[in-house]
């Protein structure tokens, strides 16, 4: 509370001070700050809008260069939709991504708490590891995992992909998990210890309650590397059986059946961002904080 | 934020606390606790210090067993350890717990990264063309040979150098200055944070679909601007059109972790430097960029080394075409076009050693500063 308090006190008492300073300099300032950022606004959006608007082109018009498309339609959604193609790559997208999460910040936390609270050897080791496995080209694991995996017959299944996804989102997790739980006030875990709590108890009782936020920011962070993949999702699939919505709309131009692959491809493509898009703009704060968290405050 | 905790800890429990709650006050401020480089004594005597406060009243308890009961079954497995005290059976069971709380984490981690790698070196070792499976054998180091005299192999580490360091300098660029934006900003800097996690959000595949329709004639309207250029179909321009996308996507996560490095910036710094008339450039390279450095440098790794990775919008934009493969796709053709597991393999060993020597370079070349972060891409 006072933080936020003061944090507002100072920029309103700077921003008034350039003011009262410079009267006649301040609508030129203001002008300039809108039209950086108006410029950084366009740039940020053109490309997707270029794709909705190709997305509700019809198939004759979808070549005449026009942002706004002259004429109307739906279809290239109910192509998609009415696809197994697709529809079945959006299931695969939404369960493995969301298996892979649930299971990321379970075992994150778990190890993100240890981090935190407790002494152990071999701490340091396994942050050491985690910071490894985030800078670790996935295409070396590509040809190894590949022929493991259809040795042991988990080529082209959710788990298939669950498991390396797993494994590339439990740095993000852990890092960003014990950032957060380095603020957790302790005092709280040392009565209940102190009540008789186990610290196993500690934990389940007390601390993941206050962790939510952070597991939550942690969540969504975890869900769109997943959701974002697409070296795994075209190398450990073959199938539509577990391939996901990346690795499908890559394979709409070579085996498609439907009349204009641009408009389905665009349309395809706007299916999958809105949803991340409404989840960055819900939870624009906690993205930022998990992002920049550890890496500042260590 | 541990080091200060560590403290108080030690404070609370003279008995055990002291020496280490010295060593870590000792070191120096702007290191970060976690870095792996200085994980060892320094990280472990801290924390250990830290962990043993919550278990006051365990400790307590357990003063009634015999002091010099023989310390741990993990003795000989943790040589960083200095402790002077025999364990309490309070710490002890912290440790388990500890041990217990990462075991499930580190396996899955392990399973699917050090054990592939070990295959992937095995089967590097190998003829093993997957056409004809029933051919393999050893080779010894043939495939590496096949590798390190192609000429594919040498272009496209280029490439994908070239990529990785123009998108990086690029980004860094722009990521300062959207960053100072945010910082700045008169008017709607709420809105600027959030339109630009948008590139963030959006899936690359989805990302480079835009920019390759943007840059076909007939379909984009950047290729229109430019007479209906066909940038996709030439190396250099593809590259560059490869470098736009990555660029687009990515700066926005460096300027959110600039901007964390910006706000330990003290305001009164520049102020005073102002007042003693410093031009805003000097402020900024005198003030600012020596002040961020530990952030600049957390990003600057990840960024590096994760667009050294790239694949999804080179696989969208040429599919490597036109000499614009890097090494990633190199090693993906080699696995599902020419069907060469040994010589795919290979690639994958040789492309894992490059990294791990960018790594080495970066945490070597800039000190105990380096990663105390977290990955991301």
């Amino acid at each position: 509370m006072a933080t936020i308090a003061s944090t507002a006190g100072g920029r309103t008492a700077a921003a008034t001070t350039t003011r009262g300073r410079r009267p006649s300099g301040e609508r030129n300032a203001l002008l300039g700050w809108s039209a950086a950022n108006l410029v950084i606004i366009a740039i940020s959006l053109v490309p997707l809008l270029w794709l909705v608007s190709l997305s509700f082109k019809t198939p004759d018009s979808i070549t005449d260069g026009k942002f706004i498309p002259r004429h109307w339609t739906f279809e290239n959604y109910r192509g998609i939709f009415g696809e197994s193609l697709f529809t079945r790559a959006l299931l695969n997208s939404l369960g493995i991504a969301l298996i892979s999460t649930v299971l990321a910040v379970v075992l994150g936390s778990m190890a993100a708490y240890a981090i935190a609270r407790l002494a152990f050897p071999g701490k340091g080791l396994l942050v050491g590891l985690a910071l490894l496995i985030a800078m670790f080209p996935q295409i070396s694991l590509v040809s190894p995992l590949f022929n493991l995996w259809r040795q042991i017959g988990i080529f082209d299944t959710w788990i298939g992909l669950i498991i390396p996804y797993l494994t590339f989102s439990l740095p993000l997790a852990i890092y960003t998990l014990s950032a957060f739980f380095r603020e957790i006030p302790w005092d709280l875990e040392k009565a209940a210890q102190v009540d008789g709590a186990t610290p196993l108890q500690a934990f389940l009782r007390v601390i993941a309650p206050l962790a939510a936020p952070g597991m939550v920011t942690t969540a969504i962070l975890v869900f769109i590397f997943c959701w974002n993949d697409f070296l795994f999702a075209i190398s450990l699939t073959s199938t539509e059986r577990s391939r996901t919505v990346p690795a499908a709309i890559a394979f709409f131009t070579g085996a498609s059946q439907f009349a204009q692959p641009i408009g389905s491809i665009a349309a395809a493509a706007v299916v999958i961002t809105i949803p991340i898009i409404i989840f960055v703009l819900l939870f624009q704060r906690r993205i930022v904080a998990g992002l920049t968290s550890g890496a500042v405050k260590g | 934020m541990t080091a200060v905790s560590g403290e108080e800890h030690g404070a609370e429990r003279p008995s055990e606390g002291q020496g280490r709650g010295a060593v870590r006050s000792g070191s120096e401020p702007e290191t970060q606790p976690e870095a792996p480089t200085n994980a060892g004594a320094v990280t472990n005597a801290g924390t250990t210090t830290n962990a043993g406060a919550p278990t006051n009243a365990a400790t307590n308890a357990a003063t009634s067993a015999p002091p010099n009961d023989p310390t741990p079954v993990t003795n000989g497995a943790a040589p960083v350890k200095r402790r002077r005290a025999p364990l309490s059976a309070g710490a002890r069971a912290e440790r388990r717990l500890g041990w217990a709380l990462c075991a499930p984490a580190v396996i899955v981690i392990l399973a699917v990264t050090a054990y592939p790698i070990g295959y992937a070196i095995y089967l590097s070792l190998r003829r093993y063309d997957l056409r004809f499976p029933d051919d393999s054998k050893f080779v010894g180091l043939a495939n590496y040979g096949t590798v390190l005299t192609s000429s594919l192999w040498w272009q496209a580490l280029a490439v994908t150098a070239i990529i990785t360091v123009i998108s990086v300098a690029i980004q860094f660029a722009l990521g300062m200055t959207l960053a100072l934006v945010m910082h700045r900003a008169l008017v709607g800097r709420g809105l600027v944070r959030t339109v630009i996690l948008i590139p963030y959000g959006i899936v690359t595949v989805v990302a480079a679909f835009g920019w390759r329709y943007a840059w076909t004639p007939d379909t984009g309207y950047l290729s229109h601007l430019f007479g209906d250029a066909t940038p996709l179909s030439s190396q250099v321009w593809g590259i560059a059109v490869i470098i736009l996308a990555e660029v687009w996507k990515t700066t926005p996560f460096m300027a959110l972790l600039l901007l964390a490095g910006l706000a330990l910036v003290p305001e009164e710094l520049l102020r005073a430097a102002k007042v003693d008339g410093a031009t805003a450039w000097q402020r900024l390279t005198r003030i600012m960029l020596p002040l961020m450095k530990p952030a600049i440098l957390v990003a600057l790794l990840f960024r590096v080394l994760d667009a050294f990775r790239i694949f999804d919008s080179i696989y969208v934009l040429t599919a490597g075409a036109y000499d614009t493969r890097s090494v990633s796709i190199l090693g993906y053709d080699n696995l599902f076009t020419a069907l060469n597991l040994g010589v795919g393999s290979s690639l994958s060993v040789l492309i894992f050693l490059v990294v791990a020597l960018v790594a080495f370079i970066f945490v070597k070349g800039f000190g105990t500063a380096a990663p105390g972060g977290e990955g991301r891409r």
